[in-house]
């Protein structure tokens, strides 16, 4: 045997490997239902279907919220002076810096400056924030103190981004469809 | 004590078969009857019986309410209330479960400290501490998402919280949260699966806290004087009757006050809010999670930066495991080492206090002057989450190098009986 070892890989050698390498690949397999049962089932993933909402109820200077997949979404009609603000703050110092427009979305090329649609949740740890207050009038998350604007960007606290803004799309001026 | 002979003698026929085949009654005697304990250790020694009961306690009250609870976000807060007020003896046993959590931590947090002052976590114990970091790690995995399950606002939101903490890790964080979830947002099967591990985790730590007994056993125990045994017949005393006597003792003493919550003040730990079923539309004003993780979220909101905040608060427990290594005196026990105890004492205070600041409100005033605020909640969070990890990082690695301590006596025997001596 002393020689075997010190001599060329030898066919031993070779399914010693083979068979490890097929264990690992087995074990690999056996573990992968056991991590994957964890993500969103087809129930979970169907219940997530898109979902239309009518903007005609929502008046000016109004915002809803309304819940798909589980979370919050803030649906904000903005007046004339809020989309003003809004605009002027792009020049402000925001630390997630992203101009007013570009939160926005177009329906038939004209850009729906009056609606923002935001996901509900803060993105420092997903509180819900509440809205028209904080300094910048727009959301204020009571949990540790982030202040976004009505444009929904963090201004001031500990949350990294803007309010997300979910899949949405404009199917009339006063329709719209999330997801 | 590694060489600590058995002293088992089967008495009877049965006991000398089944001695023969699984010396199990020889394990028994040799752990909890004939092992040997240094003769002076305080009463900060209980706290081990005290956690092994709570344990046991928690596990045997939570079997029960496992079979009347359901898990399901339409009818969890219900089942809750169901045993409160419908389950015989329902109130007892969810009051019980709920402040026997409380309890633990309490235990455990003494039980730590203890381990702290008298330097519990020096060589041959660095295993036996790390065992016990893990053993705190998993208590407080358990404990999140045993508040999970009532499904109150404070379970929810609880769970939203900590969940998202995955989220500030950089590109799979997202991933990694929808699939802690199951879902786009804290639902049903997050959960369900919060029930099945909370099931799951207590008897995890139930078999590290066999690897962590272990441990002990083979190194000894620590003891007041850090000293280790020198002569087993002088330092030592038999476990059985005077240890199990002393922890019995204690552990009364422990349970009065678990019973006078239970019985008096059994929400005084819990908070209101809880008692409102969970909406995912409504985050309550003020979110707080339970005391004893008060500490550590006071270090997470006082750090601006979310990765930071994360990464600042799980380095706070995991320091904890390179105690041993940081800390670089030679003596053992903080009783001889003045410098140090006054070190370990700011410490402790600075522990409390971060706790306090976790449970105010992060714009509150702690320090105006003239109208004008100068220090906030975050701000002496921040100067407190200083002071922690200066605490691990500077001052025990310094006190090791710098510190005159105390002569330190030669035996166990001689620091209990070296008066008596003198005085004959």
């Amino acid at each position: 045997m002393a020689d075997h070892t010190m001599s060329e890989p030898n066919r031993r050698d070779f399914l010693f490997l083979a068979t490890g390498a097929a264990g690992v690949v087995a074990g690999g397999a056996a573990v992968w239902p056991l991590i994957s049962q964890m993500s969103p089932d087809a129930s979970t993933i169907a219940a997530g279907a898109p979902v239309e909402v009518d903007l005609g109820p929502i008046g000016e200077g109004k915002a809803i919220t309304l819940k798909w997949r589980g979370k919050p979404i803030f649906v904000r009609h903005r007046t004339a002076k809020e989309i003003e603000e809004a605009k002027k703050d792009d020049a402000a110092a925001l630390p997630d810096k992203q101009a007013d427009s570009a939160r926005v979305k177009a329906f038939e090329g004209k850009a729906q400056e009056k609606w923002i649609v935001v996901y509900g949740n803060c993105t420092h740890l997903g509180c819900v924030p509440i809205g028209f207050s904080g300094d910048y009038n727009g959301w204020y998350c009571p949990c540790h103190g982030s202040h976004y604007d009505n444009s929904g960007r963090i201004r001031k606290g500990p949350a990294p981004r803007n309010l997300d803004i979910p899949e949405f799309a404009f199917l009339s001026a006063s329709k719209i469809r999330i997801g | 004590m590694a060489e600590h002979h058995s002293s088992y003698v089967p008495k009877t026929g049965i006991e000398r078969w089944i001695d023969a085949r699984l010396p199990i009654i020889r394990l028994m005697h040799d752990s909890a009857v004939s092992y040997p304990v240094p003769r002076n250790l305080n009463y900060f020694w209980t706290f081990g019986g005290i956690l092994m009961f709570m344990l046991v306690a928690q596990i045997v009250t939570g079997i029960v309410l496992v079979m009347h609870y359901t898990p399901h976000v339409d009818f969890a807060f219900a089942s809750v209330e169901h045993i409160m007020r419908d389950v015989n003896y329902g109130w007892l046993l969810r009051y019980m479960h709920a402040n026997g959590a409380s309890m633990f931590f309490i235990a455990v947090y003494i039980h730590i400290f203890r381990g702290m002052y008298y330097g519990s976590y020096k060589a041959p114990r660095e295993l036996l501490w790390i065992l016990g970091v893990v053993i705190f790690l998993l208590m407080m995995a358990t404990a999140f998402m045993g508040y999970v399950l009532p499904w109150g606002q404070m379970s929810f939101w609880g769970a939203t919280v900590i969940t998202n903490l995955f989220s500030a890790i950089p590109v799979i964080g997202d991933p990694i949260v929808t699939w802690l979830w199951g879902g786009y947002s804290v639902d049903n099967p997050t959960l369900n699966r919060f029930f099945s591990l909370h099931y799951l985790l207590p008897f995890m730590i139930l078999g590290v806290v066999v690897l962590h007994v272990w441990a002990l056993h083979h190194v000894g125990q620590n003891n007041p004087t850090g000293v280790e045994v020198k002569n087993v017949a002088k330092d030592t005393v038999p476990f059985t009757p005077f240890a199990t006597v002393k922890d019995l003792f204690a552990m009364v003493c422990f349970m009065m006050v678990f019973g006078w919550f239970v019985f008096y003040h059994p929400n005084f730990l819990g908070h209101a809010d809880n008692y409102i079923p969970a909406d995912p539309l409504k985050t309550p004003a003020h979110i707080v999670p339970e005391w004893y993780f008060l500490p550590f979220y006071g270090i997470l909101r006082a750090i601006p930066d979310k990765l930071g905040g994360v990464v600042a608060m799980f380095a706070a427990i995991a320091i904890l495991a390179f105690l041993p290594w940081l800390d670089t005196s030679k003596v053992k026990s903080g009783k001889y080492r003045p410098t140090f105890k006054i070190f370990f004492w700011i410490f402790v205070v600075v522990s409390v206090l971060l706790g306090y600041t976790g449970s105010q409100p992060t714009d509150k005033v702690v320090l105006a002057l003239g109208g004008r605020t100068i220090l906030d909640m975050v701000g002496f969070a921040q100067i407190l989450t200083v002071m922690y990890f200066a605490y691990f990082v500077i001052a025990l690695p310094l006190l090791g190098l710098f510190e005159k301590p105390k002569a330190v006596p030669a035996s166990i025997a001689d620091s209990v009986l070296g008066d008596a001596k003198a005085a004959k």
